[in-house]
């Protein structure tokens, strides 16, 4: 069954006349950018540290597999129950059973997309388990009903005014704290931190897991990471398969990039290095950890080795605060897990281009991510090859030519046609200079040009002309 | 730029117009060829040349690229450079062609007539090292960016150099000097109004920088922006670098 293709142009278009959400973001991706720029001064290091980070990534990518097998093997050495998942719905019900045995009706959880990757809120609210964000970014949305509109911060598209109005209607004891960003902020960690007292489960993502040693790492400023994952009694953490690095060196570069792009901070507040559940002697620390790893497509995207690249991704978000589409935007309107320049070629991978086949489009091929882009993944490079993948059926991408048109196919031979033949090239532009300019502004494309911008006009004399008419020699 | 700097000037080179330029600005392209005659070059405009190929390469029609782009090959024999009036064209022909040819029967011609091109402002200024003579009253200009000329093709500073030789013209510098216009080729139709948006951003920064004349080095951004700057009924008026230089260094 075809599956319903998400229609990017459409949820663009509320974002788009919405002034406030244009506001919150135009501030804040200007201030995430200018704070990057600052942390990259220096353009040595700059470049020295990401081709390390890069060469990080794709070492451990070029022996994934391997490195998958021995980090298995030292998590297990170490106590971490492994749990392998090809899909969102093995991931989920992996988790069910994990709360079911541990008797547990409330998990409180720190920032983990994949997570959201796999709807886990809802799948266990159907199932009479309460999950509480405890990320403050993630609880407001979480508040709020809706999803993250970026990926690190993820109530980047809301502002202190809002989110104060929100608490007051969502929260009771609200209405003391009025728009004070720090009282908001402290009302919603007294609710959390109950909630970390009480929860069976504790919920979180990783940003690199150590083959060697079997370490899970995990990155954070506010401390709930730290919570989730050492008060309650178990810990499940939820990684993407490719999030593996193979030794603990590798773990640096990684941990400085990943902050320095994201939010330009040096260093998270938080750097949590997991390695085992409680031992014997020790005061603190659960009593059983899991890992979740999910492929959810990955290893096709795997199999491919110019899409390989998708996989070098840390989730930094750098390359949507850079993005000048997601900048007018925002997250909502790409209506996907990962928004922005990253979401626009690992979703359509994930969910295959029948649904996603426009996210490759809404793209100017810019460049700004590519030029930010921590670990270099060459997202525009991907972003054409899945243009490609669209229009054309092949073996490598889910769906590959849903979207191939006889028409556009059509059009496109015509303007091979006309620009490999100086003959036919000459007759067209020719013909283009003398009456084109008479084409109404109401025919498709020319309309849509036109919305905004006056149409353009052929010139009455084409370069090839003039070039004749001046004696500019021909060979 | 990777690119090593011919040893001694060139006395000759080649002209790849653009379809845009030949279509839309001719003037601009028959300026670009008058500055490089000016520096004492000859220069060969092959007639037979169409397109880059650009438009069906990031369209996902790849094949139809190829055909395109295959067909300029055999117009620029020999070794001399190739100037185009475009970051973004020169940016297909370098940067992209390689990819595009890869395993192809052509590609070994395909990498050597792509690793001559460059893109004008960038030869005027690293081949050429020319010195301007202002000739025109005083005016304020504004320089927009293509995305492909900065991030493609390495051209950040050559066309500022260029203007800030002009005596009389002042250049004020835009906000975000980075940030993308909205063109992108065929994104400005498929996702018109987000482009619209990005285009009326961009308007704004120009406007603020008090410029009588926006100076650009691609005709895909110049036809966005002079556009939505028409339509507007804004009083800045968007024009392409080779003809703008041409017009203050010829009086």
């Amino acid at each position: 069954m075809a599956e319903h293709a998400v229609n990017f142009a459409a949820a663009s278009k509320a974002a788009l006349q919405d002034s406030q959400l244009r506001g919150n973001f135009r501030r804040a991706m200007d201030g995430l950018m200018s704070k990057r720029a600052v942390q990259f001064a220096d353009a040595k290091e700059w470049h020295t540290m990401r081709a390390l980070a890069a060469s990080v990534r794709l070492r451990a990518l070029a022996k994934l597999p391997e490195l998958l097998e021995q980090l298995e093997t030292n998590l297990t050495r170490n106590g971490i129950q492994v749990h392998w998942a090809s899909t969102t719905a093995e991931a989920n019900a992996i988790t069910l059973a994990i709360m079911r045995k541990a008797n547990a009706t409330l998990a409180v959880k720190g920032k983990s997309m994949v997570t959201e990757e796999m709807h886990l809120n809802a799948f266990l609210e159907d199932h009479d388990i309460e999950v509480l964000e405890s990320d403050l970014g993630e609880y407001i949305v979480q508040l709020d009903g809706t999803m993250p509109s970026h990926i690190i911060m993820p109530a980047i598209h809301l502002n202190t005014k809002q989110i104060a109005h929100l608490f007051k209607q969502k929260i009771k004891d609200a209405a003391s704290t009025g728009e004070d960003a720090a009282a908001l902020t402290d009302l919603a960690r007294r609710i959390l931190r109950q909630k970390f007292m009480n929860a069976g489960v504790g919920m979180s993502g990783v940003n690199a897991a150590v083959a060697e040693t079997g370490t899970l790492c995990l990155i954070e400023n506010e401390g709930n990471g730290r919570m989730c994952t050492t008060v309650p009694p178990v810990h499940i953490a939820f990684m993407g398969l490719e999030k593996v690095v193979e030794k603990l060196e590798d773990v640096p570069p990684i941990i400085s990039l990943l902050p320095r792009s994201a939010t330009g901070q040096p260093i998270t507040t938080y750097v949590n290095m997991i390695s085992s559940p409680r031992k014997e002697g020790e005061k603190d620390g659960p009593r059983e950890i899991h890992v979740v790893i999910l492929d959810n497509g990955r290893s096709s995207v795997y199999a491919d080795p110019e899409l390989r690249d998708t996989l070098r991704c840390i989730r930094c978000g750098a390359c949507m605060n850079h993005c000048p589409v997601y900048t007018k935007v925002g997250g909502h309107a790409y209506e996907a897990p990962y928004p922005g320049p990253i979401g626009q070629i690992l979703v359509p991978q994930m969910e295959g281009l029948a649904k996603r086949g426009e996210m490759p489009h809404a793209c100017t091929m810019c460049n700004a991510c590519v030029e930010i882009c921590p670990v270099q993944i060459p997202i525009v490079e991907i972003m054409g090859r899945l243009r490609v993948e669209a229009v054309h059926p092949s073996a490598s991408v889910k769906d590959s030519g849903a979207r191939a048109s006889k028409t556009e196919a059509l059009v496109w031979k015509g303007w091979a046609a006309m620009n490999t033949s100086p003959l036919a090239y000459k007759i067209a532009t020719t013909a283009m200079s003398a009456v084109g300019n008479a084409a109404p502004g109401s025919l498709p494309l020319l309309k849509e040009w036109t919305s905004v911008r006056s149409k353009p006009r052929f010139a009455p004399r084409t370069l090839h002309d003039l070039a004749r008419k001046k004696g500019i020699p021909n060979v | 730029m990777d690119r090593p700097t011919p040893p001694t000037k060139p006395t000759k080179v080649y002209f790849f117009g653009t379809c845009l330029v030949d279509l839309f600005y001719p003037e601009a392209g028959m300026a670009g060829m008058e500055l490089l005659q000016a520096q004492g070059l000859t220069v060969v405009f092959p007639q037979g040349q169409s397109c880059c190929g650009q438009p069906a390469y990031n369209s996902g029609y790849r094949a139809d690229a190829l055909k395109v782009a295959r067909a300029q090959l055999d117009l620029f024999p020999g070794d001399l450079p190739i100037v185009v009036p475009s970051g973004s064209c020169a940016g297909m022909m370098k940067k992209h062609w390689p990819h595009l040819f890869h395993g192809e029967p052509d590609e070994a011609k395909a990498l050597q007539v792509s690793a001559r091109v460059w893109e004008l402002t960038q030869f005027l200024v690293q081949v050429l090292d020319v010195k301007l003579t202002d000739k025109g009253e005083p005016l304020r200009v504004t320089w927009h960016a293509s995305c492909h000329a900065q991030r493609e093709m390495g051209v950040v500073d050559e066309p500022k150099a260029l203007l800030r030789q002009l005596a009389n013209v002042e250049l004020v510098e835009l906000t975000r000097e980075k940030e993308c216009c909205g063109f992108g080729g065929t994104f400005a139709v498929r996702h018109a109004e987000i482009s619209a948006a990005m285009v009326g951003d961009k308007v704004a920064d120009i406007e603020s920088t008090g410029a009588k004349r926006v100076v650009s080095g691609d005709c895909g951004c110049l036809m966005n922006i002079n556009g939505a700057l028409e339509a507007g009924g804004k009083p800045v008026q968007g024009q392409h670098i080779a003809q703008f230089l041409k017009e203050r260094t010829h009086g």
